[in-house]
């Protein structure tokens, strides 16, 4: 893990690693794996909460465990950027990552691939293989979408691609919108 | 058309107006017929491949393979199916090569629409963006041979719900004994996480298929044939790649906006397509893996050999299956050398063998070992993709002690608690 920053490295170290190699169609054993999934979430969440770096809600969309959904958010000149994120498990998981979904960034940045998935290949998918399968779901957001949300959401708000949502609400009202939220700060 | 023949019915129409005449009307019919005939050109099907060389015979110059001496008999590829999963650059371009050569029927497999940036590749055109690329490439390929039956299926193969579609239109019409309906499926598409769906189907039904692939700086490319169980799956060891041959740091790219050139994908494309038409007309030789670096214009090839430790159990199942049919494989093999040999009426070398010298058979050894699973041991211009896994003992049955005595539902309440918090 050479070229990580100290932080991210040891918040990865605080995630349980997993150990049932199961996928969405592998019945019990898929069971197995969903908690430990959960487990490690549920390690990395509070030990977000813990350190103040609180960045993403996410939970299972259907009994199966096979679709997730949730938001993240990224504070960028002390403004918060709140994006919903969504993905599926492949059926040929965990030997490959879930694809991690931004759907509202689809077309506003070339870092992304058709329906908003993130580009995950130079940072992110060597790791994967290498730690198959004990990096889970918790895993990829630390050490997938986090540093994804790091790099590119400062430019997408510097280069206007994505506006505070306080500033979208009507362009007339804009500067208003924008002195009440100084205000308000 | 014609102004001129237009005007010359306006005339005689007007002629006609003041003057019925019904031999008149018959005669323009006919000069109308005549030109709507040549748009109207979308051909019949057609029953038999003939091999009878006129300009109107759509198979002459295949038929022509056999007169040559290439193909033994031709026909027999209509009775063959292909699954195309991918109908990109490559597989689109795949499935028009296919179409022409007369396939007995192509089942074609994509989630995406056709968009504007599609236009530097070959095969769809402008018309067609915002179609499904399945329907856009039904719609031009049913045009160009009606006689090949064209299933269309638009839907994401990586997602549960999309490979039990996928899994299902494989096994639809298969017969004697065999798992699917289809000879055999190429793998078109352009990331690691569907070419492990298509392999992971591939196993589980002892399919044969062969991959392909272009890189993202669209200057080389590859195509790989897999028989389960026989080499190496996609899963056995880390993809390969050819290695572009120039300096790595030249060609960090910026973002993820994959170049693409119609070129590559049309060499690519046409490599993948020989390579199945050789398969399953059984001329040639198969390529177990093929290259193409376009910088140097430099071909690798190289063998794998299945990974008895590979990490997909399907797989690992195959190569049992495979390990245990040897001794029929070699009857088999013997016995066409027999009728070769007798055919050719040998005697034998040497009547008497005081020593009881006999000649073994040393190839296909009872353990298959990968050939090679460091890059350093690679043909020269291949890499790997991505790295191996950190060897890792994974334990034998689930753990059930410590921490794994939670229940599903108390877990998931966890969460949720720390998600509202």
């Amino acid at each position: 893990m050479e070229g990580w920053d100290k932080g991210t490295k040891s918040v990865v170290g605080e995630i349980p690693l997993l150990s049932t190699r199961a996928g969405p169609r592998d019945g019990e054993a898929w069971r197995q794996r969903l908690k430990e999934e959960y487990r490690a979430l549920i390690a990395y969440t509070s030990v977000n909460k813990s350190k103040d770096n609180d960045w993403f809600r996410i939970s299972a969309a259907n009994p199966e465990g096979t679709r997730w959904e949730g938001t993240c958010w990224y504070v960028h000149n002390l403004r918060r950027y709140e994006f919903p994120l969504q993905f599926d498990i492949p059926v040929a998981y965990p030997q490959v990552a879930p694809e991690i979904e931004l759907p509202t960034l689809d077309g506003k940045t070339h870092k992304m691939y058709r329906g908003g998935k993130i580009c995950l290949t130079v940072h992110f998918k060597p790791l994967w293989a290498k730690n198959c399968p004990r990096f889970g779901i918790a895993h990829a957001l630390c050490l997938g979408l986090a540093p994804w949300l790091a790099a590119e959401v400062p430019i997408l708000v510097d280069s206007g691609m994505v506006k505070h949502k306080d500033d979208e609400a009507a362009p007339a009202d804009a500067a208003a919108a924008a002195s009440g939220s100084a205000a308000a700060s | 058309m014609d102004e001129e023949q237009l005007r010359a019915l306006l005339r005689d129409l007007d002629a006609l107006k003041q003057r019925p005449d019904p031999a008149a009307i018959d005669r323009m019919r006919e000069r109308v017929a005549g030109m709507v005939t040549p748009a109207a050109a979308a051909r019949s099907k057609i029953k038999d491949m003939s091999s009878e060389v006129v300009d109107s015979n759509p198979y002459s110059r295949l038929m022509a393979l056999q007169r040559m001496g290439i193909v033994d008999n031709y026909e027999r590829i209509r009775d063959y199916s292909i699954a195309i999963v991918g109908i990109g650059g490559v597989g689109s371009v795949a499935a028009e090569m296919l179409t022409r050569c007369g396939i007995g029927r192509l089942l074609l497999y994509d989630y995406d629409t056709v968009e504007l940036a599609n236009m530097n590749r070959l095969f769809f055109r402008p018309d067609q963006v915002g179609m499904t690329k399945t329907d856009a490439a039904v719609q031009t390929l049913s045009g160009i041979n009606p006689d090949v039956t064209l299933e269309s299926y638009s839907l994401n193969i990586t997602t549960v719900k999309g490979f039990e579609t996928f899994l299902g239109s494989l096994k639809a019409r298969s017969s004697d004994g065999r798992n699917t309906g289809v000879d055999l499926v190429l793998s078109c598409v352009d990331n690691y996480e569907a070419r492990m769906v298509v392999n992971q189907a591939c196993n589980e039904l002892g399919q044969t298929w062969m991959e392909s692939g272009v890189s993202e700086d669209a200057v080389s490319g590859h195509i790989q044939l897999l028989v389960p169980g026989e080499t190496a799956c996609f899963a056995c060891a880390p993809p390969l790649v050819v290695a572009s041959g120039v300096d790595e740091r030249t060609l960090k790219r910026e973002g993820v906006c994959a170049a693409s050139l119609p070129t590559t994908m049309g060499v690519v494309a046409g490599l993948l397509v020989q390579n199945a038409l050789k398969y399953l007309l059984k001329f040639g030789q198969v390529s177990p893996y093929l290259g193409y670096n376009a910088l140097k214009d430099y071909f690798p090839t190289m063998e794998m050999k299945p990974n008895p430790q590979c990490s997909n159990p399907a797989c690992v199942q195959r190569q049992k299956e495979y390990m245990q049919s040897k001794p029929a494989r070699d009857a088999a093999a013997k016995a066409k050398m027999e009728a070769e040999a007798s055919a050719a009426d040998e005697c034998p070398v040497h009547l008497d063998n005081d020593w009881n010298i006999s000649v073994v058979d040393d190839s296909d050894t009872v353990t298959p070992s990968i050939l090679s699973t460091g890059a350093d041991s690679l043909p020269e211009g291949l890499v790997r993709e991505l790295p191996t896994a950190d060897s890792y003992q994974e334990p034998v049955a689930p753990v059930t002690s410590g921490a794994i005595d939670d229940d599903l539902e108390e877990l998931q309440r966890q969460l949720d608690a720390l998600n509202s918090s």
